[in-house]
Formats: structure tokens, C-alpha cells, sequence
């Protein structure tokens, strides 16, 4: 289980690369596009999407991808504790 | 040095150990019932007070952002957003530092004043008409607070509901603030629905919509008196009394790897599948009545509210059975039916409320065509054509064109505006009753654990600020966002041409639930643990 924990860690980061190509492209830029012609609604969804959804995706599944690569979520680990804190 | 194995949780948990544990106990059953009480009518009236606004937002448009302005009607559309996807995270980091700094108890009174307080001005803002520009710059900064208050308030009463609960029976108990969204939203719809029965049509659109912001203060000025007897979670004194409080609760839930990867696999295991999923099954589906089945408003309304009330309960009841087969497993149980069944449910809603399978009565059609001169704009002509049309199973279609002839301009530039409107009969009525009601359930299912799942999840000394903030952006940023990019994706599969250039175009903006929530699924089913429900650093 543990090694597909880990692996899946670069379906989390290819998906997050993806997600935010996606919408960049299909969402954000169109969005602007609409936006700077004039329609304010279109301008303020596109800079949601650009400057805040698509980021936050992105953020969120490449670092939870490279936690997961880490061995961060797996089951049990071995934790290098100081003698005096026991 | 000694290696020492731990699973997952107790990691998160063993990084926040205190050399002695923090002795708490569970509140008794009468005193936990006010506990509950107080917290959810509190948090009840915050959503409320959220909802109002988008709830009552085309005649607010027209009050406060005329779209004649292009400033105003941008400051709108930041009115639209801005409250429910950028100050929401922002309103849980504030006040989720001060809860678990002050305390709890504190924290949620302030959020309760500050939100009453600003839904209260919202009713009392003289219009764009009265004081020009400032209209909408007040009531776009009195929305920002609404979203401030609603960011730190959630947060604030599941975790205090939470830490008087006992382990075995805190899905239960904090189920109760689960059905607050709900509940918020179904009395926002019902007073809005009571006070245009109550008066004419123009004086509600007048002067009318202003009372379900007022009746706002009343209500929170009763919370107020019922939560100012409160006393502070037990959970928060024993941490506060053992010396242990966090100097600084944002650097340790997301500047420590330890902490920061449960915020993390919160959002996308959790809050954004059960975000997203709760405002498909509110928001999205009574926007897909309105602007693509072409639903009366009221009825639309009158299906919401009845699905929503038949639904409440079963919020109690997947927090209840999350006490026995667990969280995760409840949650991921709604997500996988959502992710399943949300194409076939409205696929089902649009060929119910459609025309194309009744059968027409010939001599009820009428079509009247009237033409008057535009005040607005002199030389230019309206012609409204009206359509009625009625069929053998009680169903009634109307529609309205509406052109404009204006003779500085060319003919190909002339605007046509077609409104149609329909009026269902009652078995119609109540499918779609059934069907909204199926989607209340899949939200039911993944929001009524989520708040003892949330809790369960970090330490007491950074528990506001660590849980607040997954649970906003889940809700506010990918959950608040569905509809519009619902909407959008709608829009673009439908096209320009008189044929859509996708036969289903009408479902084509549940791509963003279903992929989100299957997402969600498959991180939450690899990662979650879900066996431990303790809550206390011990």
C-alpha cells in the first residue's frame, strides 16, 4: 500500500501540471480575454481563476504530490525521536 | 537516539505532546444539548445573513450596481466573488489564530456581532439613485465583512461543539452545526418568500427586500444573549491552563511540514469534494432550474426549500452512523455516489421540466405583440411578443421576445432578448422535488461527519486555524466557484448558433464536480486514516 502511496505522488503532479495548463487556457485566459474587452464580470472571474484557483491547485497537488514521493502519508514510519523526549 | 514507529495521526498529534498529558472531559447530555443549541442558532443566522445577499442579488444589482455604471458593476461582481473566495480563508486565518490564542468561545462572538452588524447596514445603505458611487463602494465593503465573519465562524463552533462531544458520539453531536448551511440558506429563501407574499410586487422591489436584512439584527441580538452564558470549550482551558497556548497558531499549522501536510490532504481529500458537492446540490441545481430548465422563480424556490427541509435530518444521521463506521467511510460513500449519479439526476431534471414530450393544447395558444417607445433612449422602439402556451398534463409555457428597433443603428445590430418561463404541473413538481432531494442527500452524506473528521484531525493548541482554513478554500474557492465554472463550460458547449453544437450541452458543467469530487475520492481513499477520533493532546 505504501508503495502506491508513494507512486501515485506523480499522478498528483502531473495532474496539478494539467489542472493548472487546463485553467490557464480554457478558463483564466478566455475570461481575461472577455475581460479587457470590457465585460467587468468576465474580467473579475479570469483574475480569480488566474491569480487565485489556478495557483492553489496547482500549489496544493504538486506539493501533496512531493509529500506523497517523500513517504509522507505512508501507513507507519519510522520517526527519529531525541532520547529526551521520552 | 530511538526510532519509534507511529502511525500517521499520532505523529501529527505526538509533535504537539505535552510531557503532561491534558486532563479534559466530555460535557454532560443536558449541558452538551444548550451547547449545541446556542452554537447552531448562531451559526444558523451567520448563513442567513450570507445567503441573504446572494439570495436577494438581482434586486441588490439594481439598487446598489446599476449596470449602466461599469464601475458599479464591477465593484458588483467583486461583491459576488471577492466575499466568498478570497475573505472567507482570510476571515478563518484571522479569527482561527484568535481562537485558538483568545479562545473559542470569544472568537465566535465577535464573528456573530461583525456579521449581524454588517448584514444590518447592508438593509439600511440609501440606494445608488439617493448617493451616487458610494452606494455600492459601502455595500461592497460591508460584504467583505460578511465574508470575514463567515471565514472565522464555522471554524469556531465545530470546533467548540466538538471539544465538549465524547469521542464515540462526536459525529453526532457536531452534525447539528452541520445542518446550520442548510438551514441558513432555507430561512434566507423562506423569508424572502414570506415577505413578497406579504406585500405588493413594486413595494418589495422598493423598499420591501430591505427587511430580511433587518430582521437580521434581531435575530443575532437573541444568539447573542443565548451564547454571551457560555463558557469556553474544555479543551481550550485545560490547554490555556497547562501554559501550553500557541504564540503563534499560523506558523505552526502551516509553516510546520508535520502539521501542514493534514491541512493539506484536508483540502484535497475532504473539503473540496464535500465543498463542491454541497453547492452542486444547492447553488448549481436551482441555477440549472432557472436559467436552463426555464422554471418559474418561485417554484424553483419551493422545490429547494421542501428538498432541503426533507433533507436536514439525514445530516444527523450520517454524523450519527459516522460514530460507528467511521468518517471516512460515510464521506467517501457520498462522494462516489455524487461523482456517479450527477449526470443521469440532471439529465433527468431537464427532460422533466422540457415541453418537447407533452402534448399541446392548440386553442389555449396566444401571441400578442405590443410596441412602445424607449424612454431611455429616444428615437428607439420596443416590441414585446408574448407567447403562451398550455398542454394536456397542466404544464404552461411562456415566453417573452424582446426586440429593440433603433434606427441610428443597423438593422444586423438590433438586440432580441427571449425570456420563456415554465410553469409545472404537480407530479413534474414533485420528480424534481426527488431529484434535488437525491443531491441533498450526497451532501448530507460528506458534510454531516466533516466537522468531527476536521477536528479529530489536528492538535487543540492550532486546531481553529488549522481546520478553518482547509474547510474555507474547499468551501469557499473550489466549492464557491462551481457554479460560474459550471456555467461557463454550460455556455460553451451550447454555443452561439441556433443548434447547439453539443446535444447535452445542459450537462456539460458537471465536468468540474465530477472530476473534483472523483479527484477527492482517490485521495481520501489512499490517504485517510479515520481510525483514531480522539481529540485530546493526551
Amino acid at each position: 500500500m505504501n508503495t502506491i502511496k508513494k507512486l501515485a505522488g506523480i499522478l498528483w503532479i502531473a495532474l496539478g501540471l494539467y489542472a493548472g495548463y487546463f485553467s490557464l487556457t480554457s478558463l483564466g485566459y478566455p475570461k481575461l480575454q472577455s475581460g479587457l474587452a470590457g465585460n467587468a464580470s468576465d474580467l473579475v472571474f479570469g483574475l480569480i481563476v488566474t491569480l487565485i484557483l489556478t495557483p492553489l491547485i496547482v500549489g496544493a497537488l504538486l506539493t501533496f504530490g512531493y509529500y506523497c514521493l517523500s513517504g509522507e502519508y505512508n501507513d507507519t514510519r519510522v520517526l527519529v525521536q531525541p532520547e529526551e523526549s521520552k | 537516539m530511538t526510532y519509534v514507529v507511529s502511525c500517521l495521526k499520532t505523529e501529527n498529534r505526538s509533535n504537539y505532546l505535552t510531557a503532561n498529558s491534558i486532563p479534559m472531559s466530555a460535557a454532560t447530555p443536558s449541558s452538551l444539548r444548550s451547547v449545541i443549541a446556542a452554537s447552531s442558532a448562531g451559526t444558523m443566522i451567520e448563513w442567513y445573513d450570507f445567503y441573504i445577499f446572494g439570495s436577494l442579488a438581482p434586486i441588490i444589482a439594481t439598487q446598489f450596481f446599476p449596470q449602466t455604471d461599469p464601475t458599479a458593476a464591477l465593484l458588483s461582481t467583486l461583491a459576488t466573488f471577492a466575499a466568498g473566495f478570497v475573505v472567507r480563508p482570510f476571515g478563518a486565518l484571522f479569527f482561527g489564530r484568535l481562537g485558538d490564542m483568545v479562545g473559542r468561545k470569544y472568537t465566535f462572538m465577535m464573528t456573530l456581532l461583525l456579521m449581524g452588524g454588517a448584514t444590518f447596514l447592508i438593509g439600511c445603505v440609501p440606494s445608488y439613485v439617493q448617493i451616487g458611487f458610494w452606494a455600492p463602494v459601502i455595500v461592497l465593503l460591508l460584504r467583505l465583512l460578511q465574508g470575514l465573519a463567515l471565514g472565522g465562524e464555522y471554524g469556531g463552533a465545530a470546533t467548540y461543539v466538538a471539544e465538549h462531544s465524547s469521542n464515540d458520539r462526536r459525529g453526532f453531536w457536531t452534525s447539528w452545526i452541520q445542518t446550520t448551511a442548510t438551514l441558513g440558506l432555507f430561512l434566507s429563501l423562506l423569508v424572502i418568500m414570506v415577505t413578497k407574499l406579504s406585500m405588493e410586487e413594486a413595494a418589495f422591489q422598493h423598499w420591501g427586500w430591505r427587511i430580511p436584512f433587518w430582521l437580521s439584527i434581531l435575530m443575532i441580538g437573541i444568539s447573542y444573549l443565548i451564547r454571551r452564558n457560555m463558557s469556553e470549550s474544555p479543551s481550550f482551558t485545560a490547554v490555556k491552563s497547562a501554559g501550553k497556548i500557541s504564540k503563534n497558531p499560523i506558523k505552526e499549522s502551516f509553516g510546520n511540514k508535520l502539521n501542514f501536510k493534514y491541512v493539506l490532504l484536508a483540502l484535497l481529500g475532504a473539503t473540496m469534494g464535500q465543498g463542491v458537492i454541497w453547492y452542486t446540490g444547492h447553488y448549481y441545481a436551482m441555477h440549472f432550474l432557472k436559467n436552463d430548465c426555464h422554471i418559474h422563480g418561485l417554484t424553483v424556490e419551493k422545490i429547494m426549500t421542501l428538498a432541503f427541509v426533507a433533507g436536514t435530518p439525514f445530516f444527523v444521521l450520517f454524523g450519527w452512523l459516522s460514530d460507528r463506521w467511521g468518517r471516512k467511510n460515510i464521506m467517501l460513500a457520498g462522494m462516489a455516489l455524487a461523482a456517479c449519479s450527477y449526470f443521469p439526476i440532471y439529465k433527468a431534471m431537464y427532460h422533466t421540466a422540457g415541453t418537447g414530450h407533452r402534448t399541446e393544447v392548440d386553442e389555449k395558444y396566444t401571441s400578442t405583440t405590443t410596441r412602445t417607445a424607449d424612454e431611455t433612449v429616444a428615437g428607439d422602439t420596443l416590441i414585446a411578443t408574448a407567447i403562451h402556451r398550455e398542454f394536456t398534463d397542466g404544464t404552461a409555457y411562456d415566453e417573452i421576445t424582446t426586440s429593440r428597433i433603433s434606427p441610428a443603428k443597423a438593422r444586423s445590430a438590433q438586440s432580441s432578448v427571449v425570456k420563456a418561463t415554465i410553469h409545472l404541473n404537480l407530479p413534474d413538481f414533485w420528480i424534481l422535488v426527488a431529484l434535488v432531494f437525491i443531491q441533498v442527500l450526497f451532501v448530507t452524506m460528506v458534510y454531516g461527519p466533516i466537522a468531527a473528521f476536521l477536528v479529530e484531525l489536528f492538535p487543540a493548541r492550532i486546531r481553529y486555524t488549522s481546520m478553518s482554513l482547509p474547510y474555507h478554500v474547499g468551501n469557499g474557492v473550489f466549492g464557491g466557484l462551481m457554479p460560474a465554472v459550471a456555467a461557463y463550460l454550460t455556455v460553451n458547449a451550447k454555443g452561439s448558433g441556433d443548434v447547439p453544437a453539443n446535444p447535452d450541452w445542459f450537462v456539460q458543467g458537471l465536468w468540474y464536480p465530477v472530476i473534483i469530487v472523483s479527484v477527492c475520492f482517490l485521495i481520501g481513499l489512499l490517504y485517510i486514516d479515520g481510525s483514531d477520533n480522539r481529540i485530546d493532546d493526551e
